[in-house]
């Protein structure tokens, strides 16, 4: 009896345990967290790099990379994190064909972007940026030694980050392949926004990477 | 938690718009040539804020519990520790003298 009368008197209060739709939720932010870190601790990584290596023992970026095709990828991703919460928006509606076309908008996001990032990899290592060296042009007739550091920092954070690209796509993949086959409901999509998270964060990664490695 | 936020959705094309103008701002920053410092806070300023805009809206997370909101921003404050507890490590003095020594104490013990 007083147990129910506790239970009555706290129900406003009482937070319900976690449901499977939550727990998925919950296990996909425990690991962005995770993820963040590993993100943190390479970009934190890098500023030491280039904070030891002073300001005439490090080639301004901007001399190396160009901004202008990393702006676009930027505002690439950008527009597929929209596709994404349209796509979300769509199903929690009930429309699954409209979900499945933001699904692939999505999908097709993420392909350019990897195609425009192996594009870059493939320009700057025939520049002669590599894991030991650093373009000549760049160099300007100094001889920096602390430079070297920026192709092993550069390949390893932007790296990291497309085969978060990467893994994301085939994610997408594989919720659009349950999307076709009908698995997703007004009532069921907790999968749908699961994925969605996990393609925001790829998304804010890059924010971090773009403005870390690129621009400043 | 998933059908909290189900009819009250943020205007995306909005958030999208100003995605937009903040990446156009930032390269707006970081082409012209001036105090290094100056041009550091402003593009992090403009980066956290676009990161805001992402988490806060498009992963929902002010349609989500605060709690949520608390342990997610727990491990964006450790990496600014990290960089802070860094900084001891990047005075090029003590880098220096670390990389000098060790080669001289080497001889000395060879000497011996």
């Amino acid at each position: 009896m007083e147990e129910a009368t506790t239970l009555d008197h706290s129900e406003d209060v009482y937070e319900p345990s976690l449901t499977p739709d939550s727990l998925g939720k919950l296990g996909m932010w425990i690991f962005l967290i995770g993820d963040t870190m590993s993100f943190g601790a390479l970009l934190a990584a890098y500023a030491a790099i280039r904070a030891g290596a002073g300001v005439i023992g490090w080639v301004p970026p901007s001399d190396i990379l160009g901004i202008e095709l990393t702006a676009f990828m930027t505002f690439l991703l950008i527009c597929s994190s929209v596709t994404m919460v349209k796509a979300l928006e769509s199903i929690q509606k009930g429309n699954v064909s409209r979900m499945c076309t933001f699904l692939g908008l999505t999908i097709l996001g993420g392909v350019i972007f990897l195609g425009l990032q192996a594009y870059e990899w493939y320009h700057l290592i025939h520049e002669g940026l590599t894991l030991t060296g650093i373009p000549e042009h760049s160099l300007k007739g100094a001889a920096i030694s602390g430079s070297t550091l920026f192709g092993p920092t550069f390949y390893t954070i932007t790296g990291f980050h497309g085969l978060h690209v990467t893994g994301g796509v085939i994610y997408l993949i594989v919720i659009l392949i349950h999307g076709l086959r009908g698995r997703y409901t007004a009532d069921f999509n907790h999968e749908v926004e699961i994925v969605g998270l996990y393609w925001h964060f790829v998304d804010l990664i890059w924010i971090m990477v773009f403005t870390f490695i690129y621009l400043l | 938690m998933a059908q909290d936020g189900h009819d009250k959705h943020p205007r995306y094309i909005l958030i999208f718009i100003w995605l937009a103008i903040l990446t156009a701002i930032e390269i707006g920053v970081a082409i012209p040539e001036y105090s290094v410092v100056l041009k550091a806070i402003l593009l992090i300023g403009l980066a956290c804020g676009k990161a805001y805009l992402v988490a806060a809206y498009f992963m929902h997370l002010k349609l989500e519990k605060r709690t949520l909101a608390a342990i997610v921003i727990t491990p964006f404050l450790i990496c600014v520790f990290l960089v802070i507890m860094l900084i001891p490590d990047l005075t090029s003095d003590s880098r220096h003298e670390g990389i000098e020594k060790s080669p001289a104490e080497v001889v000395n013990t060879s000497d011996h």
